[in-house]
């Protein structure tokens, strides 16, 4: 295995890392702007996990040794995810590992596991989250599934860096099924990170909340890393986005520092407008009733179908 | 396979865009949102059949297209709108079965266009021939809205879906109709929608409602 | 037919006869705890442990198939016994899940449950043997034989508290479907044999029947053998009989004898019959993906853990069909690399449900023992008072939602690969309709990852529903081994699943006649090619603790790792008790708001002035009120019709008498 390219993928985990919390002050910055209020400073969101991280934890009397490790499972699956999505290089050694359907197995994990933590407290509050969150998520996981079985039919494959490799290289052409697939895509992308119109990230009413109520409990050093898995979750989805329907700027596979440079630049500027299209998305919309969100994600699921449907009924 | 030419990638886009505006039709609740939405599958249409229209040289179909523009995109909407301001009926009462079951229903219903067109496409001659299988779509799912829906101003958008879909199948199979013909009909569908205003008038006045179950109790029992 | 030497068949029937052996020495001190359980089962578990490698030896790469006819069973139909490999593969699943079974039952059966444990050990060793029969037959008569015993063992081992009513009414109704499903196979064969009348299977291997005839026999195996897998509509006997059970008899059931009917439906339609008909690798497909939604909606609302878990069997026999329907399909459509997918991606998931469905069977065992509560709604809080069985079901929680890297990953990564090679099948509407199929398995998967979180969630975690669970006790050490040892597979094979497919391969190898690809690399899988896509199991296990190790040890020397406990958010309400957590049903709304139509639901509100509002729900299956009720009703009217015959007088039975006897004179005079 090549050395340069194993180094080459610690670094572009790294930078997912590191890119991850500034992505969320950006789209914090954005929505301020849009609602015309003045915006937190661009780099807020390293400053509350440096001050998270040198809290003491204050934990419920009878939590377990569950409701401890789950905030490190979480970092811990989001950065192994990290590693699989294509952010700026194009041939990541670590794609044997896992491909798309790994990955939404990836993701039902975190899921499953915070769900359980929530469970874990046992008040009205973590079940009422974990019940919540397992529903949405039963209903989005099929939905990005079938997004990847769109991205397979085109590409041939179900590893990432290879959808990316064969969408980005030319001809240039546009694909019906993946414009469906999509819309398909920024719905799942709006309902699994917590967004309006599924879920309000800055309530403070319990009986609204669906993510906020499973991390209710958790404090300092857990609630750091749980909030900046979050964060890397939001930065994953949209580097998943950017590999599907917006593939090009990544660096290939004999890429001089230049190229890398590059890339990394091209993936600031995607970051950049991707941040300011989900402020404009969450100020224009409001928050949907709880029972409208099954609807809402079986349309992004059928339309996902659809795409597959009108693939195979055009060809393209 | 090689890569399909611009136009044909165009066509395609287009018509999968009338696809996602007909089932966006079948989940939509508000009346206002309908005719929004059947609007832009009218300027949706009208550029798919200028577009055919410039590459296979068509004089024909530019008129064809300049007649869906007028009539399509701003008369029936506008009329539409209007009706919907003076009625007050601005929310569609909830449809008789519930909005996942109907998308479902939609699924099966392009499942059953498509496979029916993929023999017919074979045998076409335009360039189009592979968007007929979505022409098929939108009339099915154009009347199961119909079925489906109680508002009568949703009913009717629903009939003048089901017309654009038959028009774009024409256009995607034999390059229009007759001029007489397409003239006819447009004509019959900008008179059919006055004749409905002034049925729902009396709808409301003889129900305080839009809603058709009313209808119901005309029936002699 | 070759008669070739048989090294490891005579071991394995020796070792199959010392089960029965064993089961019999149970009787000699049939009220004595100590030695039937603590002496007889773990020696059981040890003669499994041997079955399975035997099985394991049968497909090595060099293995060929062996067999032998026995001097046992009629004077011209001997019992004919065959070790192949895909008799091998069901019997490395018999023992490695039987063995976990055996150590955990030496450590649950207890005295005064209503059979002498001396009885229960000859029911449960019968039961294994007549498994391992089931699965060695090479003619018709050892099947159906080895069938009926597997049958009626099971049914006295689930009626073990006799002493209940509801548990002899699920006895009555298992035997009945199991019996209408033997008949069903039993046809089956009838037609199989195509007029020749020899029953071996050699013989109907070499017949070669018309589509139609071909097209009945298998319509009445998938019938029969789904009677006994418990797909929908025959599925209604599940549900009932593995709750009544005990929880090693559950989870031998639940874990072994539902793949036994898989068997045999893979002998039948691939081995007797030569599939050519397209059809029939979709109605099973169809049937599969039915039953496997079906199962997971109705285990979604269910308030007793073994209820659930016996719902949650029936979506994962739903799944094992959908992947032979797969094959078939594949099979029939001479694409031969995806049909051995598509069956690989069955055989192996039905060796990750026996291992998983048997520990969670015996976690709630374990449960059920300890606090002797089988209702979701009273349990709660467990982790803190059982840490161990909390750990081993954690993991058989993690298997069986099919999260990676654990073993339920590999198989439903598998047939969703198989789903993506759909759209290659070349018939029109086929092509369009099956990738349909791949979306309600990924709805299907998705769902059991919800019905898993509830399962775990209410049992184990949170603060308990009622003050008695306080008492709880830890599992005993026999009972901890049984756990571990399935638990440790589920890690291992998901760690390596190269080591399912080489198992899997010299079955789907006689079977369709292809295998999978191997891959260069030894710590992944790659079954179509490298650049489709690839998996490693224990790269992923270890990225995944390497990360979470470094993270833990980072933050900790960077920062510290100071705790403070308190009371939790209660955001201002004081008086909150552990009833107020959610309840089963209160977790299953969701599911019950989303399906409702698919339940047959009766509710009880209390109304505003109640001084003691009560609320209660029921669901219940349609299909009992709308098929099993009607048909009952009519079998009813059908034998009152008939028991007039049975008029009740001494001088109507003597005519009856007299009149055959002039009958019979007429006849042969």
């Amino acid at each position: 295995m090549n050395p340069f390219a194993v180094a080459r993928q610690v670094g572009a985990v790294l930078l997912s890392i590191a890119l991850a919390p500034l992505f969320m002050g950006w789209v914090a910055q954005c929505r301020a702007w849009l609602q015309n209020r003045s915006a937190p400073p661009l780099f807020l969101p390293f400053r509350m996990l440096r001050k998270l991280f040198w809290k003491d934890a204050v934990l419920a009397e009878h939590a377990s040794a569950l409701f401890r490790s789950t905030p490190y499972v979480l970092f811990g699956t989001m950065v192994l995810a990290a590693a699989i999505i294509p952010s700026v290089v194009l041939d990541l050694p670590f794609v044997l590992v896992a491909d798309a359907i790994a990955l939404v197995g990836l993701f039902a994990t975190a899921r499953v596991f915070i769900a359980l933590a929530a469970m874990d407290v046992g008040t009205a509050f973590g079940t009422m989250g974990a019940r919540r969150e397992m529903m949405i998520g039963f209903l989005a996981e099929p939905a990005l599934l079938m997004v990847f079985f769109n991205a397979f039919l085109i590409s041939g494959s179900t590893a990432l860096p290879s959808i990316a490799g064969r969408l980005a290289a030319p001809p240039f052409v546009v694909y019906p099924s993946l414009a469906f697939a999509g819309v398909a895509f920024v719905m799942v992308l709006l309902a699994e990170n917590a967004r309006i119109p599924i879920d309000n990230p800055a309530t403070h009413l319990e009986l609204t909340m669906i993510h906020e109520a499973m991390v209710l409990e958790y404090s300092a050093r857990h609630l750091a890393l749980v909030e900046w898995a979050s964060g890397l979750k939001l930065f994953n989805y949209a580097c998943i986005g950017f590999a599907l329907f917006v593939p090009w700027g990544l660096a290939s596979q004999h890429a001089r520092p230049g190229t890398l440079v590059l890339a990394v630049l091209a993936l600031l500027l995607k970051l950049a407008v991707a941040g300011a299209a989900l402020a404009l998305v969450e100020t224009v919309s409001a928050k949907l009733r709880i029972f409208r969100a099954p609807e809402f994600l079986a349309m992004a699921f059928l339309l996902a179908v659809l795409g597959l449907l009108v693939h195979l009924l055009l060809g393209a | 396979m090689p890569a399909p030419t611009l136009t044909a990638q165009l066509l395609n886009g287009f018509a999968a865009g009338l696809l996602l505006i007909s089932f966006s039709m079948l989940s939509q609740r508000r009346t206002r949102g309908l005719i929004e939405l059947f609007a832009w599958q009218g300027a949706i249409l009208f550029a798919s059949t200028s577009l055919v229209a410039y590459s296979a040289g068509l004089r024909h179909l530019w008129y064809s297209a300049a007649l869906t523009l007028i009539l399509k995109v701003f008369l029936l909407p506008l009329i539409l709108l209007r009706l919907v301001q003076r009625l007050q009926a601005q929310w569609d009462t909830e449809p008789l079965i519930n909005i996942p079951t109907t998308m479902l229903l939609g699924v099966g219903l392009v499942i059953f266009a498509f496979g029916l067109a993929q023999p017919i496409s074979a045998l076409a001659t335009t360039i189009t021939r592979n968007t007929l299988g979505i022409a098929l779509a939108i009339i099915l799912l154009a009347f199961l809205m119909m079925i489906t829906r109680r508002n009568a101003v949703s009913q009717v958008v629903g009939f003048l879906s089901m017309e654009n879909g038959l028009f774009f199948a024409a256009t995607s199979a034999t390059y229009g109709m007759p001029m007489v013909v397409e003239l006819g009909v447009a004509l019959d569908v900008l008179v059919g929608v006055l004749v409905l205003g002034i049925f729902f008038f009396q709808i409301r006045e003889q129900f305080d409602s839009l809603d058709l179950q009313n209808l119901e109790s005309l029936k002699e029992d | 037919m070759n008669i070739g030497p048989t090294p490891s068949l005579v071991p394995l029937l020796a070792l199959i006869t010392g089960w029965m052996g064993l089961g019999v020495a149970g009787l000699v001190r049939p009220h004595s705890v100590g030695v039937v359980a603590r002496l007889i089962f773990p020696l059981g578990a040890v003669v499994a442990l041997a079955v399975g490698l035997i099985g394991l030896g049968a497909l090595l790469p060099g293995a060929r198939p062996q067999v032998l006819v026995l001097p046992l069973g009629l004077p011209d139909l001997p019992f004919h016994v065959r070790l192949d490999p895909l008799a091998g593969f069901f019997l490395l699943l018999l023992g490695a899940a039987g063995a976990g079974i055996s150590f955990f039952a030496a450590g649950y059966f207890r005295a005064g449950q209503g059979t002498a444990p001396g009885l229960l050990c000859l029911q449960y060793h019968v039961f294994l043997a007549s498994m391992a029969m089931v699965v060695l037959a090479d003619d018709a008569y050892l099947f159906m034989v080895a069938w009926e015993t597997m049958a009626l063992s099971s049914y006295f081992l689930v009626t073990t508290q006799h002493r209940i009513p509801e548990i002899r009414r699920a006895g009555f109704l298992y035997l009945l479907i199991a019996h209408v499903g033997a008949i069903g196979i039993l046809l089956s064969f009838g037609v199989l044999q195509g007029g020749s009348w020899q029953f071996t299977f050699d013989a109907m291997r070499g017949q070669s029947l018309g589509p139609a005839r071909a097209s009945i026999a298998f319509l009445l195996a998938l019938g029969g053998f789904g009677a006994k897998a418990g797909l929908v509509p025959m599925h209604v006997w599940l549900p009932e009989a593995h709750p009544a059970a005990p929880s090693p008899v559950s989870a031998l059931m639940s874990g072994v004898m539902l793949k036994t009917a898989v068997y045999g439906f893979l002998r039948v339609t691939l081995d007797l019959l030569h599939t050519d008909q397209w059809w029939w690798g979709g109605v099973a497909l169809g049937i599969g993906l039915g039953t496997a939604l079906f199962g997971a909606v109705f285990a979604a609302v269910q308030t007793d853990m073994k209820r659930l878990l016996a719902y949650s069997s029936i979506e994962n026999v739903g799944l094992i069909f959908t992947a032979l329907g797969l094959a078939l399909l594949f099979h029939s459509f001479g694409l031969q690399l995806f049909a051995a997918l598509a069956l690989s991606a069955a055989l192996i998931h039905a060796l990750n449900h026996a291992l998983f469905k048997s520990l969670l069977f015996l976690a709630t065992g374990s449960v059920l023992h300890a606090t002797g509560e089988r209702n979701l709604g009273k349990l709660g809080g467990l982790i803190r008072r059982m840490p161990w069985v909390a750990a081993m079901a954690l993991v058989g929680t993690l298997a069986i939602a099919g999260l990676p890297p654990l073993n339920g990953f590999v198989s439903e990564w598998l047939l969703l690969q198989a789903f993506l090679s759909t759209p290659r099948i070349p018939k029109a509407f086929v092509n369009m309709l099956i990738p349909l199929g791949a979306a309600a398995l990924a709805l299907t998967v998705a769902l059991a990852g919800y019905v898993m979180v509830k399962f775990y969630g209410v049992i184990f975690l949170g603060q308990p529903r009622e003050p008695a669970l306080a008492k709880a006790h830890p599992a005993g050490w026999l009972e901890r081994i049984g756990l571990t040892w399935l638990a440790l597979l589920c890690v291992v094979l998901g760690a390596f699943p190269r080591l399912l497919l080489d198992a899997a391969a010299p079955v789907t190898g006689t079977l369709v006649g292809a295998t999978v690809h191997r891959g260069r690399a030894t710590w992944a899988i790659a079954p179509i090619a490298p650049e489709q896509a690839s998996y490693s199991g224990l790269l992923f296990l270890a990225g995944i603790l390497g990360v979470v190790g470094f993270t833990f040890l980072a933050v900790r020397r960077i920062y510290h790792g100071r705790v403070r406990r308190t009371a939790p958010w209660d955001c201002g309400y004081p008086w909150q008790t552990p009833r107020m957590q959610d309840t089963a049903e209160g977790f299953g709304q969701p599911i019950r708001h989303i399906f409702g139509s698919a339940f047959r639901i009766e509710r009880e509100l209390p109304s505003p002035w109640d001084t003691s509002p009560r609320y209660r729900i029921q669901i219940e299956d349609r299909l009992w009120r709308a098929l099993y009720l009607p048909l009952g009703r009519a079998v009813q009217r059908l034998a009152d019709l008939v028991a007039v015959v049975q008029g009740g007088r001494l001088s109507v039975y003597l005519l009856y008498a007299f009149l055959t006897l002039i009958a019979l004179l007429v006849f042969v005079l």
